[in-house]
């Protein structure tokens, strides 16, 4: 079980390798939805189905995006990164980064045993014992989501009717169109 | 050795918003430090030999409360994965219209055109 999450893991690292450095952008959209579904599998290892189910939807609708957002640009490829300045900043930003990582394992507990096993007064041990009585629902992660933490959902709700809004300000070419006007559909002249 | 696993995935996000010239690559890359973030958080409430947090037909509360994994975090991943999904539709809006306006994806460019 433990090694085929490792496995799950490399072929998401490889996954994101490609995506990042090659040079055919549909590759790398495909390439990211790979990391998207490797996530989605090790969920399910993960006992969480609920978590896993919501992804797959995410994962198509961003794929549709991605390739809505490339489908006109031509094949002109960039070779070479930002100027050398930049990137000895950023190599040297990326070393202190994962330095702090590196730190921060000490304090993690180790991979299998959570938080809640050692903790008596753990808010989840809570949920776990007394969520069917308090909420009625079967699915622990149902009762958190929609009665322990339902501002948290509604918060999310918010949010995403909100980036929707701005999308569609943002792509959105005129305040208002005249009747006379052509069908605005093409965003690229 | 899966914490670390993760975190590589994270870093090679992070690399790609810090090194690359196209926008598409670095929404790209933004999106995979999420999945990183997220498999991250789900890892951390994981049981070894545990059972997902649902209550099934005879089942009892003892053994419930002894085996199954922590609910929270996997509550907490499904909030962010939405709004994840609202970000990266932000930024695939504002790199499009971006697109309409200097013709190119390379942040280099955008960057002579303006001055």
């Amino acid at each position: 079980m433990l090694e085929m999450m490792g496995l799950l893991l490399l072929f998401m690292i490889i996954a994101a390798i490609v995506a990042i450095e090659t040079r055919d952008i549909l590759a790398a959209i495909i390439s990211v939805t790979a990391v998207g579904f490797g996530v989605i599998i090790a969920f399910f290892y993960m006992r969480a189905p609920d978590v896993a189910i919501v992804p797959i939807v995410v994962e198509v609708l961003v794929l549709v995006i991605l390739i809505r957002a490339t489908l006109r640009v031509g094949l002109k490829t960039f070779v070479g990164n930002r100027d050398f300045f930049g990137m000895m900043v950023t190599m040297a930003m990326l070393f202190v980064i994962f330095l702090a990582a590196i730190r921060a394992f000490n304090d993690l507990p180790t991979f299998g045993e959570p938080v809640i096993t050692r903790m008596m007064d753990a808010p989840s041990r809570l949920y776990i014992a007394n969520g069917l009585k308090e909420t009625g629902a079967a699915n622990i992660v149902t009762a958190v989501l929609l009665d322990y933490r339902a501002y948290d959902t509604l918060g999310e709700a918010t949010v995403l009717f909100t980036s929707i809004i701005g999308a569609i300000a943002v792509i959105r070419r005129k305040a208002r169109k005249k009747p006379s006007e052509p069908e605005v559909g093409e965003w690229e002249e | 050795m899966h914490y670390a696993l993760c975190l590589m995935l994270f870093m090679i996000g992070l690399y790609g918003v810090m090194v690359k010239r196209n926008l598409i690559k670095i929404i790209i890359s933004l999106i995979i430090m999420e999945s990183a973030v997220n498999l991250f958080l789900v890892m951390i409430g994981y049981r070894k030999d545990g059972i997902a947090p649902i209550m099934t037909k005879g089942m009892e509360a003892g053994t419930f409360a002894a085996r199954a994994v922590d609910p929270v975090p996997q509550a907490l991943v499904l909030t962010a994965i939405v709004i994840g999904l609202g970000v990266t539709a932000m930024t695939i809006a504002i790199a499009m219209r971006l697109y309409e306006r200097y013709g190119t994806y390379d942040i280099k460019e955008m960057r002579k055109l303006k001055g």
